[in-house]
């Protein structure tokens, strides 16, 4: 059965856009695990753990965990190969 | 705008708002006399050039959703964030369009058949629990014809005469009612992740190309 707390990428499209001033879901990720690119919005997002967690679609290794308090964010972005960003 | 017992329309004037794409979805973020704040997404229904419009499910135990739908008057102000996505939208460059939505999933849909110039061929294939539950049932009725046809399947019991689907998704139904993937459509689907999930890989099994299928996922509970 699937797990109806696994999200998609386009549920931190809004918070994407705020952290990093562009639209995000279409931008492509490549997984430092398994290599696989692809865009934010096919990634598995879970948004109901104290903190955002966004997972590989392929290899579900964690690519990226956003904590956000009431001044400041802390983000972790190691399990990030690289991001291709439109100029 | 009532919808359902569930579910009601919102139009927002928002200012500067700087217009957007069908299938797109904005953030609504509530502040409590403490300070205490909550966000949630919620789909555009409008169409690109309308009054700003977003429909809302009431999710129980949920921390927006019931003020939307229940509380909010007109006149009351909230933050807004949009618009959001560049992923689920649509562009219309004539392909026939297959849309799959689960419940209050119909929604991004919704503005997608709405912003249509009426000449692209688009089927909906729409699941509810019951017919009461079924979102801009009218506008959907009056809209089908012969660019827009409209399947609707009901899960959770139906009315007497009722000549629609009355089961889950599944690959016979998608079989049925999707374009050939021959005809390469467009594809979204939005509802909740197993509905999606479902819908998806009954999709990819009838031969549809994975990355011509396009999905957003929404949590039950919550919101």
């Amino acid at each position: 059965m699937a797990d109806e707390r696994r999200l998609d990428g386009n549920a931190i499209g809004g918070m994407m856009l705020e952290l990093f001033g562009v639209e995000m879901t279409t931008v492509t990720e490549v997984c430092r695990t398994c290599g696989t690119a692809d865009v934010f919005a096919r990634t598995e997002v879970y948004m109901d753990a104290p903190g955002t967690v966004v997972r590989c679609a392929h290899c579900k290794s964690v690519l990226m965990r956003v904590v956000r308090g009431p001044d400041r964010t802390w983000l972790d972005l190691s399990g990030l190969g690289s991001v291709e960003l439109p100029n | 705008m009532t919808e359902t017992p569930r579910v009601r329309t919102l139009t927002i004037d928002a200012e500067g708002w700087p217009g957007h794409r069908p299938g797109q979805h904005l953030d609504v973020r509530l502040t409590a006399e403490d300070g205490y704040q909550a966000e949630r997404s919620y789909s555009i229904a409008s169409p690109p050039g309308m009054p700003l419009a977003i429909t809302i499910e009431r999710l129980e135990n949920g921390e927006v959703s019931p003020y939307l739908v229940d509380e909010a008057r007109e006149g009351d102000g909230f933050e807004v964030r949009g618009p959001i996505g560049g992923y689920f939208v649509w562009e219309d460059d004539g392909r026939p369009v297959f849309l799959v939505g689960g419940g209050s999933g119909v929604v991004p849909l919704m503005a997608m058949i709405r912003s249509s110039s009426g000449s692209t061929p688009i089927r909906l294939l729409y699941s509810s629990r019951t017919f009461e539950d079924i979102i801009y049932r009218e506008e959907l009725e009056d809209r089908a014809g012969d660019r827009v046809e409209v399947f609707h399947t009901l899960t959770r019991g139906h009315p007497p005469g009722w000549t629609g689907y009355t089961r889950r998704i599944d690959n016979e139904m998608l079989t049925e009612v999707a374009w050939p993937a021959s005809e390469q459509p467009h594809v979204f689907i939005c509802g909740s992740t197993r509905f999606v999930d479902a819908a998806a890989d009954g999709l990819v099994a009838l031969g549809y190309p994975p990355l011509s299928i396009r999905t957003e996922r929404f949590g039950a509970t919550g919101g």
